[in-house]
């Protein structure tokens, strides 16, 4: 990459992320300005925050992910209400603060902040947890996420591998970092918790978001990537917002497909699957941007089960209730026909099977046969 | 086999021979014994004797050998077999009347000795004034010494009264008296006696005008018969009145099921009780003066109710009447019965299968007969007993102890009306202390009292508690877990007088939960914890109200400060801002 395209980039990429934080910063003292004036007046201010609960969330087809409702709740200052009040203000005080300095913080280090605050300091970090998630929803309204209100999750994204480079540009030397995904070796490239500055080259044909460790690992290491002509992510249980924003970019930029495979149990389609594809039923107000709508559904399905005669367990009574309430109450389930009919399957045959189940056939069966085999017919994926 | 038959000859051989010997060793001791108890009538134990030994006889001949069964053997067990005395009884099983550990015969003796004081002083019309005494004489055994300012025994009655089990006057009156059978003061002593060698001793005086009588008394175990072995006249500096004092191996303690306890328990429930008490490790006597100058209502004495006899009772009660019809017999011993009310039990007795006639002589009725009367009975709707034998502590005077005992910040009593178990009048009082001296979050002390006695253990089994336990104390503001006590600074109180409370055993620890006592028992609680909410919640409100002052004061300035640093006001801004804010807020709270 020549200088100049570096510099361009580098420059584009501090442009938009000028054009964010100013977002982020008039949203703020749009809010605040609001309070002022209505103080002024001698009014009781208040604030508005999407109500974030399954009532008010709806699925729709065109936008490709949960999304939450117009339902609003009111909170007006008054003496009950006061500290909270104090509290949101002054967190949305720190966070223009952090933007202004170009900073981040996690929930941990807001808790501690807070610490300053006299009265207003939370006295637990669930409580400063709390006022997060309201700031969050209250912004979300405005399009601007918790990542550029500047509180990053202290979690981890997945591993990547496979036929990727990121650039990572470092602001402040000028310089691009090019992180070569296919050149680590035994290990992997892990997903930083704040990926809005990351952009990507490659000539993948597709990613693969694989559930568990183990077949990550196996597939790593034959370089299935190389083979397949695909870039490799765990999600290692349900993908983190990180990892999904990850990949929604990933896919975004490069207009290539995503395909999960995960265990065929309710389990990893009605909250891993579901929530990498639409998002999560209780953070909806976020959705839009942790949510990866162009996923479809490799495997394992219920399908696979019989068509590979994969080794079972039953179905546990908890894996029971999520797939019925998946059914009854999940509004992406009961917009897609063939995963209403997949998740009756599975509860007709009351087993489940993990991916790592394949192994029975050999080792790298899931290498050698199963994946060419389902990586053949792209169309048959469940949506 | 052969081996094992030769063995087992050996062995009858052997036995045979104990046998004998052991013969000849009971036959001198009841030779012996039958010199000691020359005036027992011989006879009829004999006889009983007889009947038994035959049954034996057939059932154990064979696998006796050839033995001498002659007549011998039935005469030499004979010996053996007597009346069994209710002393001896309660000397084997001591439990059974609280005297099981060192430490409760101690604190059993004192309240044997304070009930028998109270009700002797109240029966007397006297308000009184007791002194209780408990000294060591080493770890082990102490001495007890109990006064009271009643009007005194006469001599002929004390050895009776204080060294014989189940004398007295209380068992068969049917109205409210702390003591019930008659075994308390007489089992103490008998206690001390058997533990420590030493008889009781009681100083008795009757009048100003005569001297005091000193009596040490032991009970002849055998034949529940008191045994005098000491009588002089001596000089006391009180008017009249009576002191036991016994001496008994007992440990002193302090604690919940100590005798500082009980006296403190027993204050609370005796309004009218000025208590002086010396225990063996603190230097000053404590006190409890009385809140009340007058007696309470002395309890009047009632007959019995239709439905709160039993079938045996009743049959006894048949054959020892002087009446000579059914009818006249029912309304001569019962209360609430008239000739019509008896005809009604005649006219249920038809729809049990057989019409009782009640002109009929009592003696002549057939078992079977009687019980088909005990049935029309209960059928029969009967006016409820008269109440006035009843003596509650009263509202006003609950709540003068409670203020005294505890000093807390508020109290709330309430006195039930009277109210019917099984045909016996009870009435239930209720009395919550909160607050104040009483110490915080705690289970709530429980004080249970049954005719003004305090009930000091079984506290689970009891009645008073499940009735506490049962109620929704979270509704009236008191943290409650699930199926325990409360939790807070309170301190309840809980007190039913009855003609006959229920214990749940002889020694008077617990009530038994009859539905309707329970029940009276959980409206007292409930009116009280009312009260008590509302109070509770008036308080909250009040802190509340300062609570949100403060606030405002506190919180206001961090939403100044988030504003001046979000908008970047200037110092004049903010203030500006902060003022018109607490005004708002200020406003709203007001309204």
């Amino acid at each position: 990459m020549s200088k100049k395209i570096a510099k361009s980039f580098i420059d584009r990429v501090k442009r938009e992320n000028a054009r964010r934080d100013k977002k982020t910063v008039d949203s703020i003292e749009r809010t605040a300005q609001e309070i002022y004036k209505k103080i002024m007046r001698k009014g009781k201010p208040m604030l508005r925050f999407p109500v974030r609960s399954l009532s008010n969330v709806s699925y729709d087809k065109k936008k490709g992910y949960l999304e939450i409702g117009r339902a609003r709740k009111e909170r007006t200052l008054t003496v009950n209400t006061v500290k909270g009040f104090a509290q949101t203000l002054r967190m949305m005080g720190l966070s223009r603060e952090l933007v202004q300095t170009n900073d981040f913080a996690t929930k941990r280090d807001v808790y501690y902040q807070s610490k300053n605050w006299a009265e207003a300091k939370f006295t637990d970090q669930s409580e400063s947890d709390t006022v997060m998630d309201d700031i969050e929803a209250l912004f979300s309204v405005d399009d601007v996420s918790r990542e550029q209100l500047r509180f990053v999750p202290d979690e981890h994204g997945g591993a990547v591998a496979g036929e990727l480079v990121v650039l990572d540009p470092d602001l402040d030397s000028g310089e691009i970092e090019r992180i070569d995904c296919t050149r680590f070796g035994s290990g992997a490239y892990s997903i930083p918790s704040s990926v809005e500055h990351l952009s990507f080259e490659t000539d993948a044909k597709f990613v693969l978001a694989i559930e568990t460790g183990g077949i990550f690992q196996r597939l790593q290491s034959h370089k299935f990537w190389k083979s397949a002509d695909c870039i490799l992510v765990s999600m290692a249980g349900v993908p983190t917002r990180s990892t999904r924003r990850f990949i929604r970019k990933l896919s975004d930029q490069k207009k290539i497909p995503v395909y999960a495979f995960v265990d065929c149990d309710p389990y990893g389609i009605s909250n891993i699957y579901r929530t990498l594809k639409v998002g999560s039923g209780n953070a909806a107000h976020i959705n839009r941007f942790f949510c990866v709508p162009s996923a479809s559904f490799l495997g394992v399905t219920p399908q696979d089960i019989i068509d590979y005669k994969l080794p079972t367990h039953p179905l546990k009574d908890v894996d029971i209730k999520r797939a019925k309430d998946a059914l009854k109450n999940d509004p992406f389930f009961q917009s897609k026909k063939k995963w209403s009919a997949a998740l009756e399957q599975l509860l007709k045959m009351g087993v489940r099977a993990e991916q790592q189940s394949l192994a029975m056939w050999g080792l790298n069966y899931v290498i050698e046969e199963y994946l060419p085999a389902k990586l053949a017919n792209p169309g048959k994926f469940l949506p | 086999m052969t081996r094992k038959k030769a063995r087992a000859g050996n062995k009858k051989t052997s036995k045979a021979k104990r046998k004998s010997t052991k013969k000849k060793a009971s036959k001198a001791t009841s030779r012996r014994q039958g010199g000691l108890f020359d005036s027992e009538p011989q006879p009829k134990s004999t006889r009983k004797a007889r009947k038994k030994t035959a049954s034996k006889k057939s059932g154990s001949a064979k696998q006796r050998s050839s033995a001498t069964i002659d007549g011998e053997m039935a005469k030499e067990m004979a010996k053996k077999q007597k009346d069994i005395s209710v002393s001896e009884f309660f000397a084997k099983n001591r439990h059974l009347l609280g005297f099981d550990s060192p430490a409760r015969a101690l604190l059993t003796t004192v309240r044997e000795a304070v009930d028998n004081s109270l009700d002797a002083c109240e029966e007397a019309g006297v308000v009184p004034d007791l002194f209780i005494e408990v000294k060591a004489i080493n770890p082990d055994q102490h001495v007890v010494i109990v006064r009271d300012n009643g009007p005194g025994i006469v001599r002929e009655q004390l050895p009776k009264i204080f060294a014989r089990l189940l004398y007295g006057s209380k068992f068969h009156a049917r109205k409210q008296t702390r003591g019930q059978q008659g075994i308390g003061i007489s089992a103490a002593g008998m206690y001390g006696n058997l533990t420590t060698g030493k008889p009781m001793r009681v100083i008795s005086r009757t009048s100003r005008r005569k001297p005091a009588i000193e009596l040490f008394l032991a009970i002849d175990m055998a034949k529940n018969q008191p045994m005098v072995k000491k009588e002089v006249e001596i000089e006391v500096d009180w008017a009249h009145g009576t002191q036991v004092q016994i001496e008994l191996e007992g440990t002193y303690k302090k604690g919940k099921h100590s005798i500082d306890s009980f006296l403190d328990q027993v204050s609370l429930a005796n309004p009218h009780v000025r208590i002086e008490y010396i225990n063996p490790i603190d230097e000053e006597p404590v006190i409890w003066d009385r809140v009340s100058k007058s007696l309470p209502e002395a309890p009047r004495e009632i007959l019995p109710h239709p439905h709160g006899v039993e079938l045996g009772i009743l049959m006894q009660m048949m054959k020892e009447t002087s009446a000579r019809t059914v009818s006249g017999f029912m309304c001569q011993e019962f209360c609430r019965v008239t000739p019509n009310v008896v005809r009604k039990f005649s006219d249920e007795t038809e729809g049990l299968g057989r019409r009782i006639d009640t002109d009929r002589h009592p003696k002549r009725l057939s078992p079977a007969d009687v019980k088909i009367l005990h049935k029309g009975i209960a059928a029969t709707r009967i006016m409820a007993p008269p109440t006035n034998c009843l003596s509650p502590i009263g509202e006003e005077l609950m709540g003068k102890t409670l203020r005294r005992n505890f000093n807390p910040e508020i109290v709330i009593t309430v006195t039930r009306q009277p109210s019917v178990y099984r045909g016996n009048p009870f009435q239930v009082e209720a009395g919550i202390a909160w607050g104040g001296d009483l110490p915080g979050d705690d289970l709530a002390s429980i004080y249970r009292f049954a005719n003004r006695v305090p009930l000091q253990y079984e506290q689970g089994a009891c009645a008073i508690t499940q009735s506490i336990v049962a109620s929704p104390w979270k509704n009236y503001e008191v943290q409650q877990a699930r199926g325990a006590l409360p939790t807070g600074s309170l301190a309840i109180i809980l007190h039913i007088a009855s003609v006959w409370v229920p214990f749940t055993s002889e020694s008077k620890k617990a009530v038994a939960s009859y539905d309707e006592i329970l029940k009276e028992m959980r409206l007292a609680i409930m009116e009280a914890g009312r009260k008590l909410a509302t109070h509770l919640r008036k308080k909250r409100r009040l802190a509340d109200a300062e609570r949100k002052k403060d606030y405002i004061k506190t919180y206001i300035p961090q939403i100044g400060i988030a504003l001046q640093e979000i908008l970047e006001l200037s110092d004049t801004q903010r203030t500006k801002a902060e003022g018109k804010l607490a005004d708002v807020l200020e406003r709203s709270r007001k309204m």
